[in-house]
Formats: structure tokens, sequence, C-alpha cells
């Protein structure tokens, strides 16, 4: 389902950086993190659509990975609060912020490259009795429990392709697959929200359609919040209900994708001030692949 | 000649001292080969666990499972203590404390301010009588055939390779288990698990407590074999003789350690039996002479890591397949 069919749950939202939203299930105040000389982030106040997909652009340097480190609890910020469906999450660490259900992966892909695929899976299941060092040493505890988990990580590997390599050491799979192997097991974490760190990265373009139909399937299947970093504009406005583009670690731009594709600010901060036509051609090369 | 060579380095590679550092690496391997902490001072877990016993029962006259029981509770605390402000930091720091701590350790206790207690440079001795008392096996025989072991050692051998083979099913156990896997994760990318919801630094901090608790036990051992302990037995290159057991027989591997020792040990004792026959028969050139048998034979444990590490990097039963991933 493309978002032109659905009803815009955004609808009536001004394009105009930290503007309010109808149903924020993540919104972030006043976050500010330096480091030495140099403000990496520094966003007055930004909001997070429930259910949608919203991309976070910007140029290299612009603090997009900052801002996920901060808000996942892997940084801690100078200043600032966000909540995230209702609960506070300022100075909670990394471990609670994902049981709390907001969950991340990584720019360079984290593989647990000695472990196999399954085990990769297994582990993120949350709420384990036998990772408590007592019951663990009792397998009658928990073997019912893996037995779940391992059929729902079956599940899931299936669905992302990965099956036939479920009992390989994740280390030997290429880049595209890690990159799916994630994924899938952010979702093992069962999370409510989902943030993507360059998803598409170094993914050859046959996977990287169907990265993107997963990513789609997080939202409309799942009724998941989505939220990513992504260079490649062409993803961006192809799953982007949403866009919101930093700069100099500032929200200097925010709207549907057809809005951001036009907006001069965003362009001056991708090509600098006098070079203004050329993301402008490409998302119009884009609309007419689409059309 | 070479008979007699090779059982005593049978003899050595079967010995309470094997078996308590077959110990050591056990907890080294829950430490360094499943959740990749760097601990550099096993030493310091085992002094605490032989000066548990030794405090306990001669300085204090206490019992001896209490003795056992105060070693293994200094042990938990060295690790909490260590492990507090280092845990969350990078690996190297747990490195550089630990080497730090075991050598504070071992030098306060050969201190004159802690000679009441601890004896000083001389140590302390005679503290196994409890332990010998349930010697089952009768006097006035040896057991054994050629390796010729009495009564005490063959009780010693049993009590510790019995430990050896409960604490190895042991960390079996938990290695297989989701908690396992967790720690294991831990090794691979420490943020990766946090990422999933993993505590890291709760679950790092039992690895290092029960690691330490393993090495100290392997210091009570040694402590009840000999009888005695000095600070002195306690430098650096204990650990460093611990990490070469669990190279050797295979990082991460659950019977590594224990094969490990085995064959560490056979190599050591044949080496210092071998050249002490060979210089009394005087075949050995003078630099090989009485005295540097020790350091001989170091060296050639020395050589025999580096070829290990050249021609069989993953150790005897560790997997090779594991060591060629790129893991970063």
């Amino acid at each position: 389902m493309s978002p032109e069919t659905r009803p815009d749950p955004l609808e009536g939202v001004a394009a105009e950086p930290g503007v309010a939203k109808p149903d924020p299930v993540l919104t972030v105040s006043n976050v500010r993190r330096s480091f030495g000389g140099i403000t990496a982030v520094n966003v007055d106040h930004l909001e997070i659509q429930r259910g949608l997909i919203t991309g976070l652009i910007g140029p290299n340097g612009a603090g997009k990975t900052t801002l996920f480190n901060l808000l996942t609890g892997f940084d801690t910020p100078d200043t600032g609060t966000w909540t995230f469906a209702g609960e506070d999450l300022a100075g909670v660490p990394a471990h609670l912020v994902a049981r709390k259900g907001m969950v991340r992966t990584f720019q360079l892909t984290k593989a647990l490259a000695r472990m196999t695929v399954m085990e990769n899976m297994q582990l993120a299941a949350v709420g384990q009795t036998g990772e408590r060092l007592f019951p663990a040493l009792l397998p009658t505890l928990w073997r019912g429990q893996e037995a779940e988990i391992t059929a729902r990580a079956d599940e899931l590997l299936t669905r992302f392709k990965l099956d036939h390599m479920r009992d390989e050491f994740s280390g030997t799979l290429s880049g595209g697959q890690k990159k799916l192997l994630e994924m899938a097991r952010a979702l093992m974490v069962e999370p409510s929200m989902v943030m993507l760190d360059e998803p598409m990265a170094g993914v050859n373009p046959a996977l990287t359609q169907s990265l993107l139909g997963h990513v789609k399937g997080l939202r409309d299947n799942e009724g998941r919040t989505v939220v990513f970093v992504e260079h490649d504009m062409d993803v961006v406005f192809d799953i982007s209900d949403w866009v919101v583009c930093l700069a100099q670690g500032e929200v200097i731009a925010e709207g549907r994708p057809s809005e951001i594709g036009a907006n001069p600010d965003v362009i001056d901060a991708y090509l600098g001030s006098s070079h203004a036509e050329a993301p402008v051609q490409r998302r119009k090369r884009h609309e007419r692949r689409a059309s | 000649m070479l008979a007699d060579i090779l059982v005593d380095a049978l003899r050595t590679a079967t010995g309470p001292t094997a078996a308590a550092y077959a110990l050591l690496a056990i907890g080294l391997n829950m430490h360094f080969g499943f959740t990749g902490l760097l601990n550099f001072g096993q030493a310091g877990f085992m002094l605490v666990g032989a000066y548990g016993v030794a405090i306990t029962v001669s300085t204090f006259g206490g019992p001896l499972w209490l003795g056992v029981l105060v070693g293994m509770l200094a042990a938990v605390l060295l690790a909490l203590l260590l492990g507090v402000p280092t845990l969350r930091l990078r690996a190297d720091y747990l490195a550089i404390t630990t080497i730090a701590a075991a050598e504070i350790l071992r030098l306060f206790f050969r201190s004159t301010a802690a000679e009441p207690v601890t004896g000083g440079v001389f140590g302390l001795r005679q503290f196994g009588g409890a332990f010998f008392a349930f010697n089952p096996f009768p006097d006035g025989r040896t057991y054994l055939g050629p390796l010729s072991a009495s009564p005490s050692r063959m009780w010693v051998m049993l009590v510790g390779w019995s430990l050896v083979l409960l604490m190895t099913l042991f960390v079996w156990a938990l290695i297989r288990s989701p908690w396992g896997r967790v720690i294991r994760s831990i090794r691979e990318d420490e943020d990766a698990a946090r990422s999933l919801g993993k505590n890291v630094f709760s679950y790092k901090m039992q690895s290092l407590v029960l690691g330490g608790v393993i090495g100290a036990l392997g210091g009570a051992l040694f402590a009840l074999s000999l009888q005695t302990v000095q600070p002195d037995t306690f430098l650096p290159q204990v650990t460093f003789y611990a990490f070469a057991i669990l190279i050797l027989g295979g990082t991460a591997s659950t019977f590594g350690p224990v094969i490990g020792a085995v064959i560490f040990w056979f190599i050591l004792g044949m080496l210092q039996s071998g050249l002490r026959t060979f210089s009394d028969a005087g075949l050995l050139p003078d630099f090989f002479g009485a005295q540097a048998v020790g350091a001989v034979s170091l060296t050639f444990v020395g050589v025999l890591i580096m070829s290990l590490m050249i021609f069989r990097p993953q150790g005897i039963l560790g997997d090779k397949k594991e060591l060629q991933l790129d893991v970063s």
C-alpha cells in the first residue's frame, strides 16, 4: 500500500521544523551534544508520528547517527529531554531503552560473527528465564521458552530469506545478508519503534528492493514506527511518510517527501547555496520512474 | 633414561599443580574465552583463594571448610572491586587494573605490616591437617605404578581433578544456556548486546566473579597440595602460564583448559627432567647447566607457544572456522 492511497495521518501538518504531530510516539526537546567545540546535535524540538516511516536525512556530519546514539542511550547529551511512548528516556541506559520498545540497528552492521544466525536471533528475545545465572543451570526451566523463541526466529528468518543460513556463523554472511539479519534480529525484541541507521548502505540493488519491502512491512503489516537514516534520496522518497532534514546538528526542514525535495534549505545544505538544481532533478527523475 | 624422563613428565602432568592450573585456566576461559574480558591478574584470584585457606586455618585456627569459603568470598570481593570501575570502560583498562591489583596483593601480603596475619615473605604452612585427615588412601604403599604417588598425593589428585571435572561441567552447562549466549554475544560485540536489551555490565560482572572464584579454588587446591603458601608463588607469570594453557588447549572450548594443562605440564616436566638428566650426564654445554634448567625449559615453552600461534592458532580443541571469521 503506498502512502498516497492511505488516509494521511499527517494531513494538515505544516512542513516546518519542529512542527507538532497529531500522535507523536517520540518527542525530543532541546537535545544538545557537543564534542569539544563542535556542536554535533542541537535539536530544539522534534516529534515522530506513531506508526509511520520517518526518513532522517542530512549531509555527512549532520549529526544523524549522533542523534540516534543519544535517543537510544548509547551516548549522553549535554542537555535535553525526550519521551518515548509517554516515558521520559533521558538518562535511561541503552539496554533499558531497547526493552521499552525502541530498538536500533547500526550503520556498520554488528552481526555477532562467531555465533550462528539462529543464535543471533535467539539472543534478541527479551525476558528469557535462561538468561539468569541460576535458572541457566536447569534447562527444564527454560527449554519450553527456548522452543517458542526458536519457532519465532525461524518464522522471521524465513520471511527475511535467511532460513538457508540458519546454522551458519553469521560472520560468513554477505554484507547485505548481515543487514537483513540485523533487521530480523531487531524484530525479535518485538519493538514498537525501529531505528535503522543506513539500512541500505553497501547493499546491492536487488537486495535493496527486498529490504525496502521489509521496512514498509514493519509499518503496514505490524504497525511499528520506523525512523531511518539514509543517503540514497530515491530510497528516502520512495518509502518515507515524512522526512526530517538535519544539517550541522539542527533540524532545518521537515515535511512530506515531495515538499522536502523542493525545499531550498535542504538543497542548500546538500550542495551549498549556489547549486539549486540537482536534488530537484533527482526528485523529478524519481517521480517519472514511479509514474 | 628416556623412560625415566617420560615417567617424570607424566607425573607432573597428572599432579595437583596441573589440576590447580587447569582451574586457573577454566576461570580465564570464562573471562577471556567466552566473555572477552582480558584478565591479566588471575594470579591475584589464586592468591586470595590460597591465603583464604591458609590464614583462616593457620593464623586464626578456624576450620578448613570456612577457609575455602573465605577464599571464595575474597575472590568475589576482588572481582567486584576490579569490575565496578573498569567494566564500563574498554577491555584494556581491565587488563591493566587486574595485573596491577594482583601485584599489589602479592606485595601487600609479603609486607612486614601484614606479617602477623600472612606470615610475610615466609608465608604460612601446615594448614591442611583437616584435609588430609579425610584421606581414604591407606598409608604405607604407593599408587599408580611407576608414578609412585604417595597416599596424600593421591588424595589431592583425586580431589583436584574431581574439582576440575566439576568446574568444567559447570562452565559447559552455563555456556550452552541462554546465559552463555548473552556472554558470548558480549565477546562478539557488546554494543550489539546492549542494543538488544542485555545488561552488559551485569553479565560481565557475573563472568568476572565466576571465573575469579574458579581461579580461587585453584589457589586453595595449590596451597593444600603444597601445605604451604608464600607470596612470591603468585608472580604475574602464573597468569601467563594459565594463558599459555588456555591458548594451547583451545580458547573458548569447554575441555581446552583441561587438555591444555595436562599437555603444558607434560612438556614442562619432560623438559625439566630431561635437561637435568642430560646435564648430570655431562651431555649438555655449560650454559644449559643445572641452575639454568628452569630458565631453559621456560624458553622452550615460549618457543612452543609461538609455534602454536603460527601453525595451530586455534589450539588443540579450538575451532579453526571460528578463528577465520573476521571479528571486528
